[in-house]
């Protein structure tokens, strides 16, 4: 459809440039990573994040973790306080000067410093250079294991049935909805089952929880109603933030289902923790 | 119909309110679930191919952007060849300034009776109730329209303004409000609609119609539509009024193919529409039909405070299909009216900050998760996230803030949060307090509240681990 304009009147803007190609991948594993914790996993679900180094190691990289890490701003960048949200992202691009990839274990988190960094610092030329090279080697956790450690996965498990959620961040920003799946389609003992309008927010969206928490209530509401009804005994997602939305949402419906980090699934169920 | 219908006051301050009844509302949440489930699929499967999709909605950004890049030249180009084809181009920066104009065509005329087809700057003009209170019927003649005007409602969707209604509702309302026998079966209700509506076509002086694409080149009025309604209002009686926002104008008729088609099937999933009327002036002397008048109002209302602003500007791309409504996880859930705007959804929450003001729509901004769907399908790419996240901004801007960018800027100033992110900035960039929070958040997470204000309504409590990820990688990788 869209070739018929092509044959339009010469007009630059009429004829569309090319799409963005998919991300490019480096051909080898690098020796050494960096692994941004976030702020909620550290606190919330730091098992997550050790999943996640051992992961790593298991691949044979070297996982640094720079301890004077923090949050990477986007709880301030989100609520409109942009100035603060700078400050802070500053604190952390100065932690990782090396020319390592920075692996984070959350696509909101990651989308925040590979896409929102540049804007940030856009008035600020040497800053900008420094935090367009970061977001360039900054990876979500799933795509990493999956695209640069080529992961081959040899399930440990017994049958199991779980739902996948995925985060906006990850789907809309960072463009890894089908990574986590790949990585666990590599489970021969675990069915992926769908769950109504999977695509869906869960609600979370960070500080929106708690200034519009009725539609959020509703949102999360709706969400673990069809992860309870797809007939999965676990729910695994990439993101501490809507695990953290979705796990209170079902411990306060007193219900038996839990959602568990991406990391932590795919450590246990290839010989993890023995 | 000749009743004085009540102007509905706008409650867009109370949001998250109007929000709070919506979510009860069980026959609203599913109506919507329903229409917005068929209407996200209908438009997928009108755009398969995700390569062509993508293009086309590359292409319709590239042809909005040009478009407004060159605005006041093209406003002007399409002033001088409306004018040259016959029409009357009028001029309103307010909508007081736009109901006088047409209330004095109206008056000119000695018009009693006005038929609309479907219009949304006509409801941000608030024209059937400015009318009304002059003495003037003003009937709306799109069916879903028809049936609000009927139930004394505002539209909640830019697109299908009833759909948050099921034929049993709208079947109630036609037996109680027009005597029709009760019946459930849509054909006969919309053959109801059209005999009622049939007649006032033709008793009406004026007709009224909006616009969804003003060319500059050729002087031409584009309107989409699929229930003839238009094409009636616009050609049946003696006199034309359109009205239309200052942004809808394009370069030329090749600008409008690739708009047409990402209207369409955004909006229904529809090729392309039943009715595509292009009006390019009023009857000529060796015509037998049309309108002797034609006239054209194009309104600013907030508009040029958007184009002002290069990134804001980016609102003013909108061609009104309403794909991010259909698609918005919040407007699924609370429908349209709970916004209290005339443009509900997302392009409703970045676009009614301009029309009236952040002091009017100081909630709307934030009542939003970011999840990027409607950014994902906007068909000519609005950035309407990143918009949502840059009028949060303008919301918290302190009041002598000497940027001035918006109207009702600093809406949401509040010391005591600002006080409050300067404390979250400290504690996120000096490790060692970061460390000692962790520390006491771990160390104490058997002091956390059961209670934590809005978070507990839905969730219980989140308790920190009792060590956190700093203190297990520094032990696992240091050996400390």
């Amino acid at each position: 459809m869209s070739d018929l304009f092509y044959d339009a009147a010469p007009n630059a803007t009429r004829v569309a440039p090319p799409l963005p190609t998919p991300r490019q991948y480096p051909a080898h594993k690098p020796a050494n990573v960096y692994l941004f914790g976030t702020c909620v996993l550290d606190l919330f679900f730091p098992e997550a994040g050790m999943d996640a180094i051992r992961l790593l190691e298991r691949e044979g990289i070297r996982v640094h973790f720079p301890q004077a890490q923090s949050c990477c701003g986007q709880p301030a960048y989100t609520s409109g306080y942009t100035d603060e949200a700078r400050e802070v992202a500053r604190a952390q691009l100065a932690l990782f000067e090396q020319d390592w990839p920075l692996v984070v274990p959350s696509g909101s988190c990651a989308g925040m410093v590979r896409h929102h960094y540049a804007e940030l610092f856009k008035d600020e030329p040497e800053t900008l250079a420094r935090a367009r090279a970061l977001a360039e080697r900054t990876f979500e956790l799933a795509e990493f294991l999956l695209y640069i450690c080529k992961v081959e996965f040899q399930d440990q498990g017994a049958p199991t049935r779980i739902a996948l959620h995925t985060s906006c961040s990850a789907r809309r920003e960072m463009n890894t909805h089908l990574h986590g799946r790949a990585l666990l389609a590599q489970l021969t003992g675990v069915e992926r089952v769908d769950h109504d309008h999977e695509s869906e927010c869960c609600g979370f969206g960070g500080t929106f929880s708690v200034r519009m928490p009725d539609i959020s209530g509703a949102m999360v509401a709706d969400k673990t109603r069809a992860l309870r009804e797809s007939g999965a005994a676990q729910v695994i997602s990439a993101d501490c933030g809507c695990l953290l939305n979705i796990n209170g949402a079902f411990e306060k419906q007193n219900a038996a289902l839990r959602g568990q980090h991406l990391a932590s699934f795919l450590w246990q169920r290839t010989g993890g923790g023995r | 119909m000749s009743q004085r219908i009540p102007a509905v006051e706008i409650p867009s301050r109370e949001l998250k309110h109007n929000a709070h009844d919506a979510l009860q509302d069980r026959q609203l949440r599913g109506n919507m679930r329903k229409a917005m489930d068929s209407l996200m699929a209908k438009r997928l499967a009108s755009m398969p191919d995700d390569f062509e999709r993508e293009h086309l909605r590359e292409m319709g950004n590239h042809v909005r952007a040009r478009a407004l890049s060159q605005l006041p030249d093209l406003l002007e180009r399409l002033e001088t060849n409306l004018t040259r084809n016959g029409v009357k181009v009028h001029w309103a920066e307010t909508v007081d300034e736009a109901n006088a104009i047409v209330l004095s065509i109206i008056r000119a005329h000695e018009a009693r009776q006005v038929i609309k087809g479907k219009s949304m700057v006509s409801e941000e003009m608030d024209m059937n109730h400015v009318l009304e209170a002059e003495g003037i019927e003003a009937l709306e003649s799109d069916m879903g329209e028809y049936i609000i005007q009927l139930d004394h409602e505002k539209p909640t969707h830019i697109i299908m303004p009833a759909i948050h209604k099921n034929a049993k509702q709208v079947a109630s309302l036609f037996h109680d409000k027009l005597g029709e026998a009760y019946t459930e079966d849509v054909d006969q209700l919309i053959q109801t609609g059209r005999r009622v509506l049939r007649q006032k076509f033709f008793e009406a002086d004026i007709g009224v119609s909006g616009v969804n694409f003003a060319v500059a080149e050729t002087g031409t009025l584009l309107l989409v539509e699929n229930e003839g309604n238009g094409r009636m209002s616009t050609t049946v009686p003696p006199v034309h009024i359109a009205v239309t926002g200052i942004e809808k104008v394009v370069e030329n008729l090749r600008d409008v193919v690739p708009l047409l088609s990402l209207l369409t099937r955004s909006a229904l999933g529809q090729g392309i529409t039943t009715y595509v009327n292009m009006i390019s002036g009023p009857r000529k002397s060796d015509e037998l039909d049309g309108p002797r008048e034609v006239h054209l109002v194009l309104l600013d209302n907030g508009r040029s405070q958007a184009f002002a602003d290069g990134e804001l500007r980016q609102t003013l791309n909108c061609i009104r299909c309403g794909a991010c409504m259909n698609h918005c996880p919040v407007y699924t859930r609370i429908g349209g009216q709970a916004y209290g705007t005339v443009y509900p959804g997302p392009i409703g929450k970045i676009i009614s900050p301009h029309l009236m003001g952040l002091e009017n729509t100081p909630d709307h901004p934030s009542a939003s998760s970011l999840c990027g769907a409607c950014g994902e399908v906007c068909p000519v790419k609005i950035p309407i996230p990143a918009l949502l996240r840059r009028l949060r901004e303008e919301n918290v801007k302190s009041p002598d803030d000497p940027h001035k960018v918006m109207r009702g800027q600093g809406s949401k100033y509040s010391a005591s949060e600002r006080l409050l992110w300067k404390g979250w900035r400290l504690l996120n960039t000096s490790p060692l307090a970061y460390r000692a929070f962790g520390l006491l958040a771990t160390r104490l997470r058997g002091l956390t509240p059961n209670q934590l204000g809005p978070w507990t309504q839905h969730h219980s409590a989140p308790k920190p681990a009792a060590r956190s990820l700093h203190e297990l990688a520094r032990e696992h990788l240091e050996g400390k």
